[in-house]
């Protein structure tokens, strides 16, 4: 076993390492501190990046492209396990990119608003990174309360009432669906007496009629668990004011958050309620479509309604989840594939939006954010300092920069072309009416024309909020003041709007691969196969006794 | 047995439900305690409820799985103690930070009229 094989726990091992380490620093070496923690990121970034190309390239040896970790060398149903298939690959990639632009940004001045920032910061990628690589649905709890626990720290980071009180809310609704999360886990645990995730797909098709009730039960409670955390209507109230209140480099962390219950779901509910699954085939399929649409509808008019523009990005956020809700509903492996294209372009997008809105709010009141927090946490006598404390290099054209960013990230919103966000809402309708391949024809159900509707409706809400909100924001002040954008912040977002028109210029590619990932998804039986047969290290040979 | 214990996880869970929906940030955290401790024993009755039976299996020889207790459960129970205890202590720091911002003890931060 070379270090190789090893490499699927780095992503796990690393942010925990760092972490710990960089709690042994004073809080007055923030340079240094944030010097371990970007150089920290960047490995992730690069062995993430690496995982998804050996998931990419199927071998010899692991012909299912899944490459299967024993922990503690324990044979798959009885010890726990971590799984590299392509879907985890690209979300593991997902958060490096969105880590990465995170952490510059918050380098320019917010990491220094409060305490232990960078290590919260690794935790909640510890948290992020394990729970797309565990095969283990306890697992899965233990790392969804680690991301939730350094969440619920960096929500609050900067300080305020204002945060306070949403991080209060979002805590206390976290705790609640953690609870739901465990009953649902001890249910199917007690039914089908597993909690492997491959192990509980073969398992399921075999649970007897008599049970078959409590199953559903189970299911059910653990998938609104994964509900609250994606938001779906009636469930995502906390959301918008969540992410409004959150600091700019939190909230565009965050943006990857709520796809992580949409990640449990797309992994879970084609695993359990697939095909093979026995009288259970489909269940909560049609909930999650209903569902998913009524979050887009919701999403919608919030999205309207809004003024401040952070709160238009979490409206914005309900309605990329409600999206993808409805498309896992949809339950077919070509809307699945867009679908997938859709997460990574929209999560892309509203995180750079969520970094450029403190930026393109200084344009109509400068600093004077930045400034009221700091003055909250720390009191009035702060203010003095505030004047020295940025350094670093500001940009010349501001606004016309701005300007162009806020631009595309409101095409890449609204799904307009040419940017990637029109290529994921592409693919989603093009499967949803051609559910059978483009040649095939089909009837179409009215929940198909209603969701391809939303869609589009979502496209226009989106692209009516923002233009509104550019409006106002560059051209209805008569004194334009310019506002001071340091490199070191603008350059993060235009990393991330960089790696959406990659997305774009390689979007064949890309779409390959969502594919084959879409494909793995609906036909589980090599990723099952791959875990319960998944070979054990032989011992190291005994040396002869003497 | 059985009723006993599906009594007392009823009481505990139903009590922390009625506090979770009253608007006082003390309320809450003890409506949280309760259901962790409801959701615990819950946890632990999917075991299967067995009197005087050991979790771990005796060494040498084979051995009857049916005159032992599910061990799983019992370790997860153990792992869901220690989150909620570390979770419901962090509410507490930013119940008091709420309180001390706002000077109310209300959800929202401020009374109602």
């Amino acid at each position: 076993m070379g270090w190789m094989d090893h490499l699927v726990i780095v992503p796990v091992l690393l942010p925990l390492v760092t972490g710990a380490m960089l709690l042994m620093f004073d809080e007055r070496r923030h340079r240094l501190k944030a010097t371990i923690n970007v150089v920290s990121t960047i490995l992730l970034a690069l062995v993430a990046v690496s995982l998804l190309d050996i998931a990419d390239t199927p071998t010899a040896a692991n012909k299912a492209a899944a490459i299967v970790y024993l922990l503690g060398n324990w044979p798959a149903p009885f010890g726990i396990v971590l799984v590299l298939d392509r879907l985890s690959a690209m979300m593991l990639v997902l958060t490096a990119m969105l880590a990465l632009p995170a952490l510059i940004y918050s380098l320019a001045r917010w990491h220094k608003s409060g305490p232990h920032f960078h290590t919260l910061f690794q935790l909640l990628l510890m948290g992020l990174n394990g729970a797309f690589l565990t095969g283990d649905l306890f697992n899965l709890f233990v790392f969804f309360e680690v991301l939730l626990a350094s969440s619920y720290g960096l929500m609050l980071h900067g300080s305020g009432p204002l945060r306070v009180k949403a991080g209060l809310h979002y805590i206390v609704i976290n705790l609640a669906a953690s609870s739901l999360f465990l009953i649902g886990v001890a249910m199917i645990y007690g039914v089908a007496g597993t909690l492997n995730m491959a192990d509980l797909s073969v398992r399921i098709a075999l649970v007897p009629a008599s049970d078959r009730m409590l199953l559903d039960a189970g299911a059910g409670i653990l998938g609104i668990a994964f509900l609250v955390k994606a938001g779906m209507w009636p469930l995502g109230f906390w959301l918008p004011t969540a992410y409004n209140a959150a600091a700019a480099p939190v909230a565009a962390i965050f943006a990857i958050l709520s796809k992580v219950g949409v990640y449990a779901l797309m992994r879970l509910s084609p695993l359990l309620f697939g095909a093979g699954a026995g009288d259970s085939t489909g269940f909560g399929d049609s909930w999650l479509l209903v569902g998913g649409m009524a979050t887009m509808a919701f999403g919608i008019i919030g999205v309207l309604a809004s003024q401040a523009k952070g709160r238009l990005a979490g409206f914005y956020i309900l309605i990329s989840s409600g999206t993808l809700l409805a498309a896992i509903g949809m339950a077919n492996a070509p809307t699945t594939a867009g679908a997938l294209y859709y997460l990574v372009s929209s999560t892309m997008a509203v995180s750079a939006f969520f970094l450029l809105i403190e930026l393109v709010d200084r344009v109509q009141d400068p600093a004077a954010n930045v400034l009221a927090v700091t003055m909250d946490a720390y009191g009035d006598d702060m203010e003095e300092e505030e004047a020295e404390e940025e350094v670093g290099v500001a940009i010349p054209a501001t606004l016309v920069i701005l300007g162009i960013c806020f631009a595309s990230s409101g095409l890449l919103l609204a799904g307009l072309p040419p940017l990637s966000g029109f290529i994921g809402k592409f693919a989603i309708l093009t499967a949803v009416f051609n559910p059978n391949g483009l040649t095939q024809g089909s009837t179409l159900s009215l929940s198909t024309w209603v969701f391809a509707g939303l869609l589009v409706v979502s496209g226009l809400a989106a692209m009516i909020a923002i233009t509104r909100s550019g409006i106002q924001t560059f051209w209805a002040p008569i004194e334009g003041r310019v506002p001071r954008v340091l490199l070191m912040e603008i350059a993060p977002v235009a990393f991330l709007l960089t790696l959406c028109v990659g997305l774009t210029v390689f979007g064949g590619p890309v779409m390959r691969y969502m594919e084959q990932t879409a494909q793995s998804l609906h036909s589980p039986g090599t990723y099952i196969e791959g875990v319960m047969n998944a070979p054990r290290v032989p011992p190291p040979a005994r040396e002869a006794a003497p | 047995m059985e009723l006993v214990l599906a009594i007392g996880i009823g009481v505990l869970i139903g009590s922390g439900v009625f506090l979770l929906f009253r608007p006082r940030t003390y309320q809450l955290i003890i409506g949280l305690s309760l259901i962790a401790y409801g959701v615990n024993l819950f946890i632990f009755s999917m075991g299967r409820l067995k009197i005087a039976a050991p979790p771990v299996l005796a060494s040498g020889g084979p051995v009857n799985p049916a005159d032992y207790a599910d061990p799983i459960p019992q370790a997860l129970v153990l792992t869901a103690i220690v989150i909620g205890f570390a979770t419901a202590a962090l509410f507490l720091v930013v119940l008091l930070v709420s309180r001390g911002l706002t000077g109310s003890d209300h959800v929202d931060g401020r009374e109602p009229n």
